[in-house]
């Protein structure tokens, strides 16, 4: 039930949580502040066995709010060094929520350079642990500007993170350990679950067109007769979002002059 | 043995073209006083692996690189390393981009002294592709699978910054995630430890601190001592990621900008004035530690 009005970046949040519903007790892993907002808000609310990290070595009890730290230390369960960190995602038991600089219509992502691989037109981080994530556990993507400079046609410059790309596989064969997750967007939610992997829209944000993230998409996205529009975040989960993770509202500095969710 | 040396006695050992881990990750826990060291030597030509951050931003703009054998260069808490990325889009130096768990696993090859570890990290992506060298092995068991054979990476040096050592080369890191150094220091011919203090044996351990050390000290061939010697990176306890230091750092991109801080940081006569370059030992100290 929601009675207030909320803004997009609260309903992105809202629906990147919903990617480690039903995951069960794994290390919820979100890059960037929506996705950790997000995976805090997924503790809270309904997935309470995650596992999450304060960014640098320590498991923690209790999600924490973004920014300095108050005066209490969070209260920690355990240590998560890096090479802890490999063999726990090697072993498959880890949701990653990832924002790559492109994604192409087979899933690859890419963060490692734009352009021609020996001299880039931009060099950004490198392939990091993009492929043993995409090989062992499951991955699910935030794009917080829809757009076909992010979902690129054709493939990716570099794929980093692998995908439903059977050309790239041994054999042709994809392995079963890869699975993504959801794709939540500024423009809507989508999915690999069409045939053949095919990206498909499961819903788009109150306000916006079929046609629209079509237009902002560089391969075809197969849509239903009717595409639902995303649900709004519910009062508990704006009162968990606003009060508790994100008290200082680092979510408002997301998209350019934090627009309303609904934008109808 | 007394293994206590200064920074310059460790880069005399170091020749061109070697192959050089660097410890630490991105802003934590590097040895920066030693990178810098290079930096002010004839050194050349360097193959450099490291889980990257300004030091090979820093060894990349004064044009030590040859090759770099990486996962990532960041800055964590400020995305891009301007000078790892200006010399990558120029093509400055040959890559041998891995994911993060690759390298860890070209460097337990190398202590384990078998030529490659095989893993599935790699299928399905272009690290393999934009990596020719790397080959493909068939598991010789039932399951018959295709595997990436990650090769060893053997390091003629490692250097790694720790936060207190003894003269004999026993260590400890007290930082709460060790990350690889002790790999890189066991995958090395020659490993050079840069610490906070010298102290004596008797300080540096006892039962409780024991299992903070990376390696026995056989493994260790120099121990320079270097207060704050991971500035601008973390050196937890004590001081934390200096932001304020590596804004100025990034934002050094152009020729004069670079120079002048090459000047006032890197072509100074000791580490000592180096501290005092930066503000002296009680504003390092005030740096908070990280938070994520």
């Amino acid at each position: 039930m929601t009675t207030h009005s909320y803004t997009l970046a609260e309903l992105c949040i809202a629906q990147c949580a919903e990617v480690w519903r039903g995951e069960g007790e794994v290390l919820a892993t979100g890059i960037g502040v929506i996705p950790r907002i997000a995976a805090g808000l997924a503790r809270l609310s309904f997935n309470p066995d995650l596992l999450m990290t304060d960014g640098e070595a320590y498991l923690l009890a209790e999600p924490v709010a973004l920014g300095p730290r108050r005066a209490r230390d969070p209260l920690v369960e355990g240590w998560m060094p890096y090479s802890r960190t490999f063999d726990l995602l090697w072993g498959g038991r880890r949701h990653a929520l990832v924002g790559p600089a492109q994604v192409d219509r087979f899933g690859q992502m890419n963060i490692s350079v734009v352009g021609d691989y020996t001299k880039p037109k931009a060099a950004i981080l490198g392939a990091r642990g993009f492929p043993g994530n995409s090989i062992s556990h499951a991955n699910s993507i935030f794009v917080p500007n829809h757009s076909t400079r992010v979902f690129v046609a054709g493939e990716v410059d570099m794929v980093c993170s692998a995908g439903y790309n059977p050309q790239r596989w041994p054999e042709g064969k994809v392995p079963s350990t890869l699975r993504i997750g959801r794709m939540i967007t500024d423009l809507g939610v989508l999915d690999f679950g069409a045939a053949n992997h095919a990206v498909r829209l499961l819903s788009g944000h109150p306000g916006v067109t079929v046609a629209q993230v079509q237009e902002a998409t560089g391969f075809p996205i197969v849509v239903q007769a009717e595409t639902p529009v995303t649900p709004a975040p519910t009062d508990e989960q704006l009162a968990l979002i606003r009060e508790r993770l994100d008290p200082r509202n680092l979510r408002g500095t997301v998209f350019k002059g934090d627009p309303p969710g609904d934008r109808r | 043995m007394n293994k206590k040396m200064t920074a310059a006695d460790v880069v005399a050992q170091l020749r061109d073209g070697m192959t050089i881990g660097i410890g630490g990750w991105a802003t934590r826990r590097k040895p920066m006083a030693l990178v810098r060291e290079i930096m002010r030597s004839p050194l050349r030509d360097l193959t450099v692996v490291s889980y990257g951050g300004p030091d090979v931003g820093l060894l990349a703009a004064a044009g030590k690189l040859r090759k770099l054998i990486f996962g990532f260069v960041s800055l964590d808490v400020l995305p891009l390393d301007m000078h790892f990325r200006n010399a990558r889009q120029a093509g400055a130096f040959e890559v041998m981009e891995l994911d993060e768990g690759m390298v860890q696993l070209g460097l337990r090859a190398a202590v384990m002294r078998v030529p490659f570890l095989p893993t599935p990290v790699g299928l399905g992506t272009d690290v393999v592709v934009r990596n020719p060298g790397i080959r493909l092995v068939r598991s010789p068991y039932d399951d018959a699978s295709t595997l990436v054979a990650m090769p060893a990476l053997r390091l003629d040096a490692a250097l790694l910054h720790v936060t207190e050592a003894d003269e004999r080369g026993n260590s400890v890191i007290l930082s709460p995630d060790p990350f690889f150094d002790d790999l890189m220091g066991r995958a090395a011919d020659r490993v050079y430890l840069s610490c906070e203090q010298i102290v004596a044996t008797t300080k540096i351990c006892n039962h409780d601190r024991a299992r903070y050390q990376p390696f026995e000290r056989s493994v260790v061939t120099g121990v320079v001592e270097a207060p704050f010697g991971a500035h601008p990176t973390a050196g937890v306890p004590g001081y934390g990621i200096d932001i304020d230091h590596l804004k100025e750092y990034n934002a050094a991109t152009t020729s004069e900008a670079w120079a002048a801080y090459r000047a006032r940081y890197v072509d100074l006569p000791t580490h000592d004035d180096y501290v005092a370059a930066v503000g002296g030992r009680l504003r390092i100290n005030s740096i908070p530690p990280p938070v994520y």
